[in-house]
């Protein structure tokens, strides 16, 4: 959660505006996605308007509506990647768990997203799992990767 | 001057690393870790307490030592021998290291020889990929440890902002004003005019925000300084700060980059609890801190109105200009913005002076460039060059020509908004002036080096599909026109051109250029644009009457 | 001033004008879709490029401050031909169903269109289904055929304030929808229909309702009633030719008698209502509950609606008079059909109003049927009326300018009329309480300083020996100042700032409104708010309580104002929102 000290709206010229983008971080990376409640409650707190929430919420690609899988694979398709196999490390990745880029598995446990270049350009094609990245990944590695990184239980509802 | 504790704290350090016989460093940037570098860094440390060298031996995480493509990296250095690079080391090849040329050399001495398994692996001295170089704003990123402010300070970090402390604000203005220095984040504005635009604009309150969201594919400049020298880039707006008249920085760093928002937010921790950042600067009455914003993933936020729109919380959409950030930036607020490696320019023309800084580069362009080389260059990395260095020199010189041994047909720089440029017009040189008489941009330093095989109409498409999903959906000429775009380069791409398809194609990329706002949409047409006009021969041609197929 | 060329023409402008500006002081019309004289450029479209010498680029006219000596180009063949392509390109996003559109003939983008003569389209179709949101049964909300211009986000968030419009999503994802994809009845939405008076296309409209006003016109057995409200009459003949300001109260009449009503009234006659019993409010709280000034007003629904969702601590200051088109409404189906023997149940009570945010009014709340049944029937806006007038034939301009409304709720006074301005109920309500408290007429009956469209106007006036604060705010943004002075006073126990306050939703008051013609500018403001004042000052009485037709009302009908009657009849009851977050 967000440290209690959040700011009113404006402080010597200092808007607490300067905190969304971080205190949405936080709360992404606390439920792995920003519930609408949430965002409804850091209104409240921040006396931003919800409106302008979800204006941010939906402009920044980072930023998710919805429960992802638990784990996040990352395929990067910056230029040097795209060039040398990116494309096909993306379609083996998709063969293998059945699912499409944006996409979790059914049972939750793997997300896959595309990603913009994540500055590994000389040492094509990279993929990253949650935050551990790969570097000239061949098809054939995937399996490895993934065993490296299984399947954890679903959160248990609260 | 440095405040006693300071100064103390960097002559200890000083001295800890003078104590020791040998130093073995290892390179912890991203391209390295990716590939086994934790792994390595692990064997190393338990190699060295399996051979009791802890007192004797240091080992130093370093930022990115720039050879990327053969990495992990890892230098020993043995007082009275020349350092040994090695490449692509994995923890086996690292642990003999420790046992087969650092064991050895520290009881045998000059008589030691290094046995053929381990050269082999050792990268030549004179590989021209460092010996071309001229190491400015890198001076430091593979020598220091990024996490320790101790080692930072041993290497000269913040002893120009000690003596810029002692100028006054109107002095630094005009010291960076005569250096030349220009931003490197695309633009190539002077920065001591940005300076002098903010400090004579009247207001309450200033700020500096450092621009780390490098969005361009293919570039990695930002995140390396950002990752392996946060402190030079601290140190450049401490110094901003002061010149301006501003208390607070922002350092606007890209989600993605995950261990550089780790190691700035680090730094600037390390600063504050060394009196370097907070009420008092090194004792000073000026006052700075600064904090990280992490960004959320898109790309047009680094165009500087959508950057300071971010952090204010907003949708990253540019704004018109003027007025310019400097008059009108932050919360209405004067705000110089300037890229991570035009910061970490800074300490080295204080410290160093203008008159140095114009003795390197070309006389409109001075100082040197950081570039990110990938694609199929045979050696890839981050290196560093003269501004006015040729194309040629960076691509078949440092990076050895193709890896594929097909020729190399072209290079792609400066990302989005720049250009495909032809092999034929490799010697062009690096700088402001030259790239945009080509219709390029320098850019914020991405190289990617093309062969004869790459289809260059695919990797137009690609930064197109790009530019389409990165619109930030303002204006319409952008919005719309980069989907069209992406639309008819398609069309040619299956179905070949027709005479009106190229024409629709021109018309349409003049009205990008002329009425989208920001440079993301004015330059979207640029990758296909300059595949069209450089490339004609591979312009595939419908089979149809008006087609006028070849 | 600054002197610079356009077009090789000298023009001199003030400082800070734009490109744009000086074009059109040297009589030039740069097209553009985003630029609303209202508002600040938002910069989007792109249209309005020229070229400047000296300058690499095309530059924006909208934004690009002029400067001394400049040189500007601003219809060169190059421009023309980037403004025709950029114009092709916006119309492949847009849907190409013109004919079936609410904003036909009087749409921004359709015009440019005509203007460039696009004949072809060169662009493939982007066009992309989205739904469409009536669940306010006030404002349709048609996001396909947005041109993300932002005015309807400038109005919304940055003047009003209120933040139920936002935009979603990126690039050409990009999308007006209230924050999250809730709909607009769940959005902090007031109602007020100021997206839909500046939206420069059919993106946002009006809910039209006419086709139940024709219905209930062709039923026989429905005895029809209209009333037009103050400033639809200064407004409505903006879209037949007329200068806006231009009062068509006569020829309103005429054409409601013609389009089937059976009995026509003027608001106006509710206004004076409104006045005897809010200017009592003020006098009785002044009297007897201090504690409960200042006073604020209520005849404005969107207000009404913003204060119960956002400032319900405002509550006990608000005057619980109904406002004057649902006074009407009640009095119709009582007063009048008691009168005249008709059963109440048979009248269709259809009110025309400069509002979106009417028709939501009429169902707000059980007091909105104290006649027995629903009060208002139908409230149609300025723009549905003037489509209803073209669909029966009427040429305005052939009707009677002399007709008059019908008794006995028809007759009004000056301080009726003046309802439609902003500060006009202030004026007309300070005119009744100088008499109730003083049972003395008032010498002077205008407030020069309460006119005029400055968003906060302050006065203080000698009532009978108070001395009484007032301020008039109108736009919601302006509100929210004036409301902040009033709680940060009771915060700090001191002394209210304020003794009676009028607060209408909309920029300028009714006449400004989200139901009026299109092309509002404060300039249109000031001609029809000139309109009204002009009509006051010709009327014979300019006084509620002087109006013979109120007193025979009190008299015959509901006795004394604030009487248990009138309070059962005119009077309302608010309520907290808090679900509604803003």
């Amino acid at each position: 959660m967000l440290s209690a000290d959040t700011k009113p709206r404006r402080t010597s010229g200092v808007r607490a505006d300067s905190g969304l983008l971080n205190a949405l971080h936080a709360l992404q990376a606390e439920h792995g996605y920003v519930p609408r409640q949430e965002a409804m409650a850091l209104s409240r707190r921040l006396g931003v308007p919800l409106a302008r929430i979800f204006e941010v919420l939906t402009f920044y690609s980072y930023f998710r509506l919805e429960e992802p899988g638990r784990i996040t694979l990352s395929v990067c398709d910056g230029t040097s990647c795209h060039l040398q196999e990116g494309p096909v490390l993306l379609k083996a990745i998709q063969a293998l768990l059945g699912i499409g880029a944006g996409e979790a598995t059914p049972d939750g446990a793997y997300q896959l997203n595309v990603v913009r270049c994540l500055g590994c350009c000389s040492c094509s094609p990279v993929l990253m799992v949650d935050d551990k990245i790969y570097s000239q990944v061949d098809p054939a590695d995937l399996p490895g990767i993934l065993k490296k990184h299984p399947p954890t239980a679903p959160k248990e509802a609260n | 001057m440095p405040t006693p504790a300071l100064k103390q704290t960097r002559e200890a350090e000083q001295a800890r690393q003078a104590g020791f016989v040998c130093r073995v460093f290892c390179c912890a940037g991203t391209a390295c870790l990716s590939a086994e570098g934790q792994d390595v860094w692990e064997a190393l440390c338990d190699a060295r307490s399996t051979h009791r060298l802890d007192e004797r031996v240091d080992l130093v995480r370093t930022g990115c030592m720039g050879l990327c493509s053969q990495g992990p990296l890892v230098r020993v250095e043995i007082a009275g021998a020349a350092p040994r690079l090695y490449g692509t080391v994995s923890p086996m090849l690292a642990r003999l290291i420790i046992t087969e040329h650092v064991t050895p050399a520290l009881t045998r001495g000059d008589d030691f020889v290094l046995p053929e398994f381990l050269s082999s692996h050792a990268l030549p001295d004179d590989l021209a990929f460092f010996t071309q170089q001229e190491r400015v704003v890198l001076d430091r990123i593979d020598q220091a440890d990024p996490e320790r402010i101790q080692d930072a300070l041993a290497h000269g970090a913040y002893s120009a902002l000690a003596d810029a402390l002692e100028c006054r604000p109107a002095e630094l203005i005009e010291e960076i004003r005569t250096s030349g220095l220009r931003g490197r984040g695309g633009g190539g504005y002077p920065t001591g005019q940005k300076w002098a635009n903010a400090a004579g604009t009247a207001a309450e309150q200033r700020f500096i925000i450092c621009n780390g969201d490098e969005g361009d594919p293919g570039a990695y400049v930002d995140r390396s300084i950002l990752e392996g020298d946060p402190h030079a880039v601290i140190e450049g707006m401490l110094l901003a700060g002061h010149a301006v008249g501003a208390r607070r920085g922002y350092v606007y760093v890209r989600a993605e980059y995950e261990l550089a928002v780790r190691r700035v937010s680090t730094a600037i921790k390390q600063a504050r609890e060394q009196g370097i950042l907070g009420d008092a600067v090194l004792g000073s009455p000026f006052r700075f801190d600064c904090e990280v914003i992490t960004a959320a993933g898109a790309f047009v936020c680094g165009e500087e109105t959508a950057l300071i729109k971010s952090i204010e919380g907003q949708r990253g959409t540019p704004r018109p200009r003027p007025p310019y950030p400097s008059e009108r930036g932050l919360w209405g607020c004067p705000t110089v913005i300037s890229n991570v490696e035009t910061l970490a320019n800074l300490p080295r023309i204080i410290a160093r002076g203008a008159d140095w800084f114009r003795t390197i580069g070309t006389t409109d362009s001075p100082g040197t460039k950081v570039f990110s080389l990938a694609g199929r260059a045979r050696l890839a990395g981050l290196l560093e060059v003269p501004m006015g260095t040729s194309l040629r020199t960076v691509i078949d010189t440092l990076g050895g020509g193709s890896k594929t041994g097909r020729p190399v047909c072209g290079v792609q720089i400066g990302g989005l908004s720049g250009g495909l440029i032809p092999a034929e017009q490799l010697d062009t040189t690096l700088s402001y002036e030259a790239m945009s008489e080509l219709g390029s941009v320098v850019g914020s330093g991405g190289m990617i080096v093309l062969d004869e095989d790459d289809d260059l109409l695919d990797l137009a498409c690609y930064f197109l599909q790009y530019a389409v999903e990165e619109s930030c959906g303002r204006c319409a000429a952008c919005r719309i026109g980069t989907h069209q775009l992406l639309n008819l380069a398609t069309k040619i791409r299956q179905n070949g051109a027709t005479d009106a398809d190229l024409a629709l194609i021109d018309r349409l990329a003049k009205t990008m250029q002329a009425t989208s706002l920001c440079g993301l949409g004015k330059a979207a047409p640029r990758p296909l644009m300059s595949f069209l006009r450089n490339w004609p021969e591979r312009i595939p041609r419908a089979d149809t009457p008006d087609g006028g197929a070849a | 001033m600054i002197q610079l060329t356009v077009n090789g023409f000298e023009v001199q402008v003030p400082e800070g004008s734009t490109i744009l500006e000086a074009a059109k002081a040297a009589e030039i019309k740069i097209p553009t879709l985003c630029k609303h004289p209202d508002l600040p450029p938002t910069a989007a479209c792109g249209l309005c490029v020229v070229k400047v010498e000296g300058m690499p680029d095309l530059v924006r006219a909208c934004s690009t401050p002029a400067q001394p000596g400049m040189q500007v180009e601003t219809h060169d063949p190059e421009i023309v031909n980037v403004r025709r392509t950029l114009l092709e390109l916006i119309l492949s996003a847009h849907p190409n169903e013109c004919l079936t559109c609410g904003r036909h003939g009087a749409c921004e983008l359709q015009e440019l269109a005509k203007d460039f003569g696009i004949r072809e389209e060169h662009f493939p179709s982007l066009r992309r289904e989205l739904p469409r949101d009536d669940s306010t049964g006030c404002i349709t909300l048609d996001p396909r055929k947005c041109i993300k211009c932002g005015r309807c986000l400038e109005m919304c968030q940055e003047q009003q304030d209120v933040w139920a419009l936002s935009f979603m999503e990126r690039g050409l994802n990009t999308r007006i929808a209230p924050a999250g994809d809730i709909s607009l009845a769940e959005s902090p939405c007031v109602h007020c229909g100021q997206c839909s008076a500046h939206c420069p296309v059919g993106a946002i409209l009006e809910f039209d309702q006419t086709e139940a006003v024709w219905e209930a016109l062709r039923d026989p057995t429905r005895h029809c009633v209209a009333q037009i409200a103050p400033s639809v009459r200064v407004s409505l003949g903006e879209a037949f030719g007329y200068e806006p300001g231009a009062n068509l109260a006569g020829q309103l009449y005429h054409a409601l008698r013609r389009m089937g009503f059976d009995t026509v009234f003027d608001t106006n006659f509710g206004a004076d209502v409104t006045i005897m019993e809010e200017a009592s409010e003020l006098a009785e709280r002044i009297r007897s509950a201090p504690e409960k000034l200042p006073l604020i007003t209520t005849c404005c629904p969107s207000w009404v609606d913003f204060m119960e969702k956002f400032h319900a601590d405002m509550i006990d200051h608000f005057s619980t008079c109904k406002s004057p088109h649902a006074i009407l409404g009640t009095l119709t189906k009582t007063y009048y059909a008691e009168k005249e023997g008709i059963d109440p149940d048979s009248i269709f009570m259809v009110s025309i109003m400069p509002c979106t945010a009417k028709k939501y009014e009429i169902t707000r709340e059980a007091s909105m049927y104290a006649s027995g049944g629903q009060d208002v029937d139908i409230s149609l806006t300025t723009r549905e009326l003037t489509r209803m007038i073209r669909q029966t034939g009427i040429a305005l301009e052939n009707l009677n300018c002399l007709e008059l409304p019908d008794s006995p709720l028809g007759e009004y006074s000056g301080a009726g009329v003046i309802f439609g301005v902003s500060g006009g109920v202030m004026e007309s309500a300070l005119r009744s309480a100088h008499y109730f408290l003083t049972g003395e007429d008032r010498a002077e009956l205008e407030f020069e300083e309460l006119r005029g469209l400055d968003g906060i106007k302050e006065l203080t006036v000698n009532l009978g020996g108070h001395d009484l604060r007032v301020a008039v705010a109108h736009g919601l943004g302006h509100v929210e100042q004036v409301l902040e002075r009033v709680r940060q006073a009771k915060l700090k126990g001191e002394p209210m700032p304020y003794d009676f306050i009028e607060v209408m939703a909309c920029p300028g008051g009714c006449i400004g409104g989200g139901g009026q013609s299109w092309n509002v500018s404060n300039a249109v403001r000031e001609q029809r708010a000139a309109g009204l004042l002009k009509e006051d000052r010709v009327q014979e009485v300019r006084t509620s309580y002087a109006n013979p037709w109120i007193q025979q009302l009190y008299r015959d009908f509901l006795g004394e104002p604030l009487s248990e009657k009138a309070r059962h009849l005119l009077h309302t009851r608010y309520q907290p929102r808090p679900e509604y977050l803003r």
